[in-house]
């Protein structure tokens, strides 16, 4: 279980990023968080990863406070961020360094060919395409076995259709382990293909806003009426956050009156 | 019909091939085409009378100044001394630089306390230290060897620490998501990400080593390279300079490859605008 537990960001320059932000996500949730372009997104993904710590508020794993990074809890960047230097597979491998080296080795090569890239084990990044250097990033992350893993816009970088299929992929490979995963993005359409629960966020400071529950079975048909209206009600819940005449805790009872299918 | 053109397609895909490899034989010597160019044309114009070369000296004179001091031993012993003082000083000028550039680089109180200074002492031409050097270390190897270390120092220090100062923050970033220690953060980030930087820096460090060592020989020597140079010109013999000098490129060259050489297998991961092509 993740807890968010009223996390507050003031960054030093005095911008309030994150204002009493709570969340509780049960282990092995798929959750998309979605809001306005400075809404604390990056923020609050930075605190549960350890990298940055809040201000204020508590941010736990199974009982265990988050002041920094933590061994299960993995992070996968908006860019690859691989290691020019390291081929592939030893990008890959780069956090599996107290393992055995065959144990090692099987897990990458393992890795490898689930994402579709074993022909690519000698590579140096630079010889990556854009999305294939996201899918080594993605399994570099997840060989370590995180229970948690934190997605910063992973694949905003990506044409439509490399992003489509990499969410695919992603849900496959999230199959394999089901650990928590924490999603930040951009598109309506990706937090709702991928999430069990969507959360939305507003602006200045950054706030949780609305929390809508995915009941959809996987896998998605991304045509059907019930994603349609799905998407709606995200994209409702993202616009009602911008509007400023809305009022806080208007997020919920919203939620509740769009339900008229 | 259809075979033709088959065929005309082979021929016109294995002539660009042909010239393609011819290309990348000839490619490394067409920088050797106007040194050889200019020297045979000094060459021909001493032979023929249009130029009596006394003050200039013609390739072959000066083959043959490098030739006799080869024969008498003395070639070597001036080359070996020159390499000793290069060496000592640039391996001292080294370790000193990279030391003070990486604590500086890591440690913003020690790049505080320091840099200014070491800025200050950078802004003198190293040269005005040869007196100095002189009078507390005597005209023997010591001072050389110390105004030698003091050029390459400069760049070295610079190098690291700007190298250090650079690196990005988002592959920090990921060294700190797999919690990395210190220690394996230095080994498994910082030092490869600076490599580049610091072979530049080397490169650089090198060259100064050599400009330097011309100037410590200059300050009173009984043998090296640059005394073969004073000497020369003390005895009027034009073709002993020329000979020095050429010597001096020849080494400078050799050594400034083999760190490219030592380097390459480390390095070619990266992305530059030669990557994987020529060189
Ligand atoms: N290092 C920092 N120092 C000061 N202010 C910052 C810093 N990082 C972010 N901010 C501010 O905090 C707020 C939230 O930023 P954050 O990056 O979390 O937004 P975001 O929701 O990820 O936005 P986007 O969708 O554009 O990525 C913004 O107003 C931003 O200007
Ligand atoms: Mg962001």
């Amino acid at each position: 279980m993740l807890l968010l537990d009223r996390v507050d960001k003031t960054y030093p320059n005095g911008v309030r990023a994150l204002e009493r932000f709570s969340a509780d996500i049960p282990q092995g949730e798929i959750v998309a968080i979605i809001g306005g372009s400075g809404c604390g997104k990056s923020t609050l993904l930075r605190a549960v990863a350890g990298l940055d710590r809040a201000s204020a508020g508590l941010v736990s794993l199974d009982g265990a406070t988050i002041e920094a990074p933590h061994a299960k809890i993995g992070i996968i960047f908006q860019e690859p961020r691989l290691l020019p230097w390291l081929s592939v597979a030893d990008n890959i491998g780069f956090g599996l360094g107290d393992l055995p080296k065959d144990v090692r080795r099987e897990r990458v090569a393992t890795a490898l060919t689930r994402v579709g890239l074993a022909d690519k084990a000698k590579a140096w990044p630079r010889e990556l395409s854009g999305g294939q250097a996201q899918r080594v990033a993605i399994a570099r992350a997840l060989v370590p076995q995180p229970e948690v893993l934190l997605l910063d816009e992973p694949f905003s970088a990506l044409d439509a259709f490399t992003r489509a299929d990499l969410q695919d992929h992603l849900l496959d490979l999230w199959a394999d382990t089901r650990p928590t995963l924490l999603l930040v993005t951009h598109d309506v359409d990706e937090a709702v293909v991928l999430a069990d629960r969507v959360l939305v966020m507003r602006p200045r400071p950054g706030r949780l806003f609305d929390d809508i529950t995915i009941n959809l079975t996987r896998p998605r048909d991304r045509a059907s009426p019930l994603f349609e209206s799905f998407k709606r009600r995200v994209l409702t819940a993202l616009d009602r956050s911008l509007d400023l005449s809305v009022p806080d805790g208007a997020g919920k009872s919203a939620a509740g009156d769009a339900m008229w299918w | 019909m259809t075979l033709d053109t088959t065929t005309l397609n082979a021929a016109a895909q294995a002539a660009p091939a042909a010239t393609r490899t011819q290309w990348r034989v000839l490619k490394p010597l067409l920088g050797m085409l106007l040194p050889l160019g200019i020297a045979l044309a000094w060459e021909l114009a001493v032979y023929r009378g249009w130029s009596n070369g006394r003050l200039v000296p013609p390739p072959s004179r000066v083959l043959a100044t490098i030739m006799d001091l080869a024969r008498s031993g003395e070639l070597t012993r001036h080359v070996v001394t020159t390499l000793t003082r290069v060496g000592a000083g640039f391996g001292l000028g080294v370790v000193a630089g990279t030391m003070f550039g990486a604590i500086c680089g890591y440690w913003d109180v020690a790049r505080r306390l320091f840099d200014p200074t070491v800025q200050a002492l950078r802004a003198i031409p190293s040269i005005a230290w040869v007196p100095l050097f002189i009078l507390w270390l005597g005209i023997f190897e010591t001072s050389k060897i110390t105004l030698i270390a003091v050029g390459v120092f400069f760049p070295v220090y610079l190098g690291v620490m700007g190298a250090i100062l650079s690196v990005d923050r988002k592959i920090v970033e990921v060294g700190r998501t797999f919690r990395l220690s210190g220690a394996a953060m230095i080994r498994r980030i910082l030092l490869p990400a600076v490599l580049p930087a610091y072979v530049v820096s080397l490169r650089v460090g090198l060259g100064l080593g050599w400009m330097f060592v011309v100037a410590a020989e200059f300050m009173g020597a009984s043998e090296g390279l640059g005394y073969l140079l004073i000497d020369g010109q003390q005895l009027g013999k034009p073709a002993q300079i020329v000979a020095a000098i050429v010597i001096f490129a020849v080494l400078g060259k050799t050594t400034d490859w083999l760190i490219e050489l030592a380097t390459a297998p480390f390095l070619r991961w990266q992305d530059g605008f030669r990557a994987g092509g020529a060189a």
